[in-house]
């Protein structure tokens, strides 16, 4: 146990002194000055961004409305998604396809587009078995960094409105998405791609690999150009595996150093947007504020999963093997664990895959314990909140913010405000909207999927386990999150219905938030006062755990004790 | 203002699929074909001009001369084409079934070797499946415990077959970082190489 702790607690210290620093690049690089770019050495990078403006068309200067930027970002996301259903249909007559697959039926397709879109990268395929290296790398590692770069995008349009006064605009559309995709993203993705290549990722074209086993069978590898997808799959919290098991396949997440490293990548974005806010608005005590409330949230959810593991299951147990922490063994439930992760580096990564929207996964969640399994899917209940996945976390938590402001303000009797801003009732419609919209969806599809035989179809575990992964699928799919309780099923049923799911799961709150910016955006600065809620303060950091508690935990808590909670009474 | 934004958006998709769809995996491809050639293609291991495997997946070991590989739920076992959770929950009564089953069949065959052998002492990586279904590594501990089967049948002193496990134990990154784990295919090799039966 002391020893998976310490190995936890030199990671966090060296995530969160690397996050600092870049949150506060983050925020130079969005700044409405140029500074960034006519400054020094940099200033290189002028041009081929001025260029792509040219050929597009755009002019960067022009401002737009929220919904003028809202507008662009929609119609450049659904021609995209248009795009990559028709990649994945006709891959077959495609080039770069050496394992010959074919096209992908309609409702897999669908469901896939639609995933990668949204930045939830539910996988309803085995990527080895079903997507050519062409549909792998410039369909769906594209989207990557698409998706991730659309989510920074909104994020910082929301930012602007708390710092622009009487503005009617939130910034251009076009600007935000390429210095994201291209200062923020990419020197991330190369960097990062060169050392998983050193590690062992494989990075090729060629086709499969055949063995002769040391007894004389012969086993296929499957590889391709592995490394420059999984980069981006982490930076981007998309987290779609090239293979079916994810990283925890060794060619995805090689040795105890794969894990860590790609949880570094998942979170360094994240943690990073809350500093950056913090620069942003000038106001870095309140970002500390929010990142606390974050990250008790993490820590227990650590805490708990590792606990749960360690302990094992009572299967495990019963059947009187050795599960006993030793020199010689880690011991726990070490079903759908690898070796080289343990109990320890598997419960920070799942802990921090799930909360952060990324849903890649080193260890099975079907498989864990009750206890261990409700960490992932109380997180994934929470949304995209708790550091949440690039951009939409922070949209995500600062919706929480407004509601939780306004309840403060109710409690006292004044009009709430946040940084200088008075929040009415138009914006805590918006935030309602935002934050409850998808435990409305999740609840809605989750329901009609257990009502019909077509929904029962895809469940894999018998009695409440099914349930928990039925439940687990649309909060996944809702949260663009994307692990899974992997046992549930593609049918064409839960295919259509988890495509709908995500779509309205990362559109809504998307355009909440914009709508959130405009309105945020034109009010004027009021001055605090003596009567101002502090939100830089410990007791805000209370109320803001409380609401998220309240907010996302008690919609879904009664579906939790139809699920795990009754699996946990008969374990 | 629709068609505006028709046509940035397609422009952009195309520049984007063409720069991080084809640009950037290709520079990648590249840059690992000539830093890292064998990473790059699957960390193959080669034996006698033959492609034998690759270090980071496991494959079928059934003779008692070798050391064997953690359960699979692939189909076939350790399928690195077709890498799969088991995916069976804590209450599955499937799990229960396989715990026993894996467990009777570790006990009939190490006991000849490890005399009085009971369940108690079977380590719990040797009877539950991994999460990849490829996992290359197995715990020390059921290293050890087969270390004593593999002496006996290849006739060989058993600090010879706890030595290799030695060298081929990937220990914690940095000393502090996951968990270790004995490279079951590399041990192998290695055996092989002994010569021996």
């Amino acid at each position: 146990m002391g020893q998976g702790i310490a190995q936890i607690l030199v990671f966090v210290a060296v995530l969160i002194a690397a996050a600092y620093p870049f949150g506060l690049y983050m925020a130079r690089v969005f700044a409405d000055s140029d500074g960034f770019l006519s400054g020094g050495r940099l200033r290189f990078l002028g041009a081929p961004e001025r260029g792509f403006y040219r050929v597009i068309g755009e002019k960067t200067t022009k401002e737009q409305t929220w919904k003028e930027y809202l507008l662009h970002l929609l119609g450049f996301s659904f021609l995209f998604v248009l795009f990559l259903y028709l990649v994945l249909r006709i891959q077959g007559h495609l080039f770069l396809n050496p394992e010959h697959f074919k096209g992908v039926s309609d409702f897999i397709s669908f469901n896939t587009a639609s995933s990668f879109l949204t930045n939830t990268n539910w996988q309803f395929y085995a990527g080895e078995s079903t997507m050519s290296y062409l549909s792998q790398m410039a369909g769906l590692a594209v989207q990557n960094f698409v998706s991730a770069a659309v989510g920074i995008a909104a994020m910082v349009a929301l930012f602007r409105g708390f710092t622009r006064r009487s503005s009617g605009t939130v910034g251009n559309f076009w600007r935000d998405l390429y210095r994201a995709l291209v200062y923020v993203l990419l020197p991330l993705a190369l960097v990062a791609a060169v050392i998983l290549i050193a590690v062992g990722v494989p990075q090729t074209f060629h086709s499969y690999a055949t063995a002769t086993t040391l007894q004389g069978g012969h086993q296929t590898i499957a590889r391709g150009p592995v490394a420059s997808q999984i980069a981006i799959k982490h930076i981007g919290t998309n987290g779609g595996g090239f293979y079916n098991s994810n990283s925890a396949v060794p060619f995805e997440g090689p040795g105890s150093f794969g894990g860590y490293f790609e949880l570094f990548l998942e979170l360094l974005i994240p943690f990073g947007a809350v500093f950056m806010f913090g620069r942003w608005i000038r106001g870095m005590r309140n970002a500390l504020a929010i990142f606390a409330a974050m990250f008790t949230l993490f820590a227990v959810g650590v805490g708990v999963n590792f606990a749960a593991e360690q302990h094992g299951s009572a299967v495990l147990r019963q059947s009187g093997v050795n599960i006993t922490h030793s020199g010689l063994q880690t011991g726990g439930n070490m079903t759908d664990k690898e070796i080289r992760f343990g109990t320890a580096e598997s419960a920070v990564f799942t802990t921090g895959t799930t909360m952060t929207s990324t849903g890649a996964v080193i260890a099975g969640h079907d498989a864990m314990t009750p206890l261990g399994g409700a960490v992932p899917l109380t997180n994934i209940f929470l949304g995209e909140i708790i550091f949440g996945g690039v951009g939409s976390g922070m949209y995500g938590i600062l919706f929480i913010i407004i509601l939780a402001v306004f309840v403060a303000g109710l409690m006292v009797g004044r009009t709430p405000e946040y940084l200088g801003k008075k929040i009415e009732a138009k914006e805590v419609k918006i935030a309602a909207l935002g934050a409850l919209f998808p435990a409305v969806l999740i609840l809605t599809l989750a329901a009609a999927s257990i009502a019909t035989k077509s929904g029962l179809a895809s469940i894999f575990n018998p009695g409440a386990h099914g349930f928990t992964e039925t439940l687990y699928a649309y909060t996944s799919q809702a949260g663009n999150n994307g692990s899974a309780f992997a046992g549930f099923g593609g049918t064409s049923f839960s295919s259509y219905l988890g495509g709908i799911d995500m779509l309205f799961g990362r559109f809504v709150p998307l355009i909440a938030a914009l709508a959130l910016a405009g309105s945020i955006g034109a009010k004027k600065l009021v001055p605090a006062s003596a009567g101002t809620f502090r939100t830089d303060s410990g007791t805000f950091v209370v109320v803001l755990v409380g609401m998220i508690l309240f907010t996302a935990g008690l919609m879904l808590f009664p579906a939790l004790t139809l699920g795990p909670i009754v699996e946990g009474l008969m374990h | 203002m629709v068609r505006r934004i028709l046509v940035a958006s397609v422009i952009s998709i195309v520049l984007m699929t063409a720069f991080f769809g084809f640009l950037y995996p290709v520079v990648m491809t590249g840059f690992a074909s000539v830093a890292f050639p064998s990473q790059a293609q699957g960390s193959l291991i080669h034996y006698h001009g033959l492609v034998v495997g690759s270090s980071l997946a496991a494959q079928e070991f059934s003779s008692p001369a070798a050391f064997h590989e953690r359960p699979s739920a692939t189909s076939p076992a350790y399928n690195a084409a077709g890498t799969t959770f088991s995916n069976l929950g804590p209450t599955n009564p499937a799990l229960a079934t396989l715990v026993k089953q894996n467990a009777h069949a570790v006990l009939k065959l190490e006991k000849p070797y490890n005399p009085g052998l009971t369940v108690h002492q079977i380590p719990v990586d040797a009877v539950v499946p991994s999460a990849s279904g490829i996992d290359p590594e197995i715990s020390l501990a059921y290293a050890q415990l087969q270390s004593h089967r593999v002496a006996a049948v290849r006739h060989l002193p058993l600090s010879t077959v706890q030595n290799l496990i030695k060298e081929k134990t990937d220990g914690r990154w940095l000393g502090l970082f996951g968990e270790s784990g004995v490279n079951v295919l590399e041990l192998n090799l290695a055996l092989v190489q002994l010569g021996g039966k």
